[in-house]
């Protein structure tokens, strides 16, 4: 079956506004637990691990991909869409500032591959992202993702 | 050749620099096998692979390994990629 990133979204949060990282990485972790994929552990397992191997999930430039380990705080994958209002700093010198933080949680290591292959096609499509970060609702954010070719 | 994507967790930045690494290496025609693996892993695995991809904090908290260290900056930035894969095969 195709599979689009719009289904595998469990929260979508537009133009939020997030003091520093740590609060930006929150309200993707909130998105997970909202979603049903995560407690609030998780979130916290989320900020302990930029503050222990630094800034490295900001992937490209705007965009972190805050994530952690499986754990018992993930209860199933998921995946948190959080669009920023003002951008960000987290300390990336090559990619701050950030203004779009995706949520990840994943229960093993192989369960959601099909989902980071429908992601990495997403951030790799520089015109659907500006339409993406640009969106102010998240009807507007699945509208484009719908748009956009579906992974097999 | 094998290579080694490292990232923190070994789920999410070096899981998408291996598809975007495979990408590069199919398309220069270069047979290599690319394994994802967090910094625990990935500090054994980097002992016997001639390639390690990872981000600038991270190769620095890696340390000295026998593989070159390719620091990529955009995970989907093929041209990067492929630039600096490039570089170091040759």
């Amino acid at each position: 079956m195709a599979f689009n990133l719009a289904e595998a979204l469990s929260s979508i949060v537009t133009q939020a506004d997030a003091a520093d990282w740590r609060a930006a990485i929150r309200l993707a972790g909130d998105g997970l637990v909202l979603g049903g994929a995560t407690t609030d552990a998780y979130t916290d397992e989320m900020i302990d691990a930029v503050e222990k191997h630094g800034p490295y999930i900001v992937i490209a430039p705007g965009i972190a991909l805050a994530h952690s380990r499986p754990s018992p705080a993930v209860l199933t994958g998921g995946l948190s869409w959080v669009s920023l209002a003002t951008p960000v700093e987290f300390g990336n010198k090559a990619n701050d500032p950030v203004n779009l933080v995706i949520g990840l949680a994943a229960v093993d290591h192989d369960a959601h591959l099909t989902v980071m292959r429908a992601l990495a096609g997403v951030l790799a499509d520089s015109s659907a992202m500006e339409r993406l970060t640009a969106a102010t609702s998240p009807d507007d954010v699945r509208a484009v993702l719908r748009g956009l070719a579906s992974v097999a | 050749m094998k290579i080694v994507a490292v990232c923190g967790m070994g789920i999410g930045t070096s899981v998408l620099l291996k598809m975007n690494a495979e990408k590069v290496l199919a398309k220069l025609g270069i047979d290599a096998d690319v394994e994802a693996a967090d910094m625990g892993v990935a500090r054994g695995a980097a002992q016997t692979a001639e390639i390690v991809l990872t981000s600038q904090e991270l190769a620095e908290e890696l340390g000295d390994v026998p593989a070159e260290v390719i620091i990529i900056n955009n995970f989907f930035d093929l041209e990067e990629i492929t630039e600096k894969l490039t570089a170091a095969v040759e």
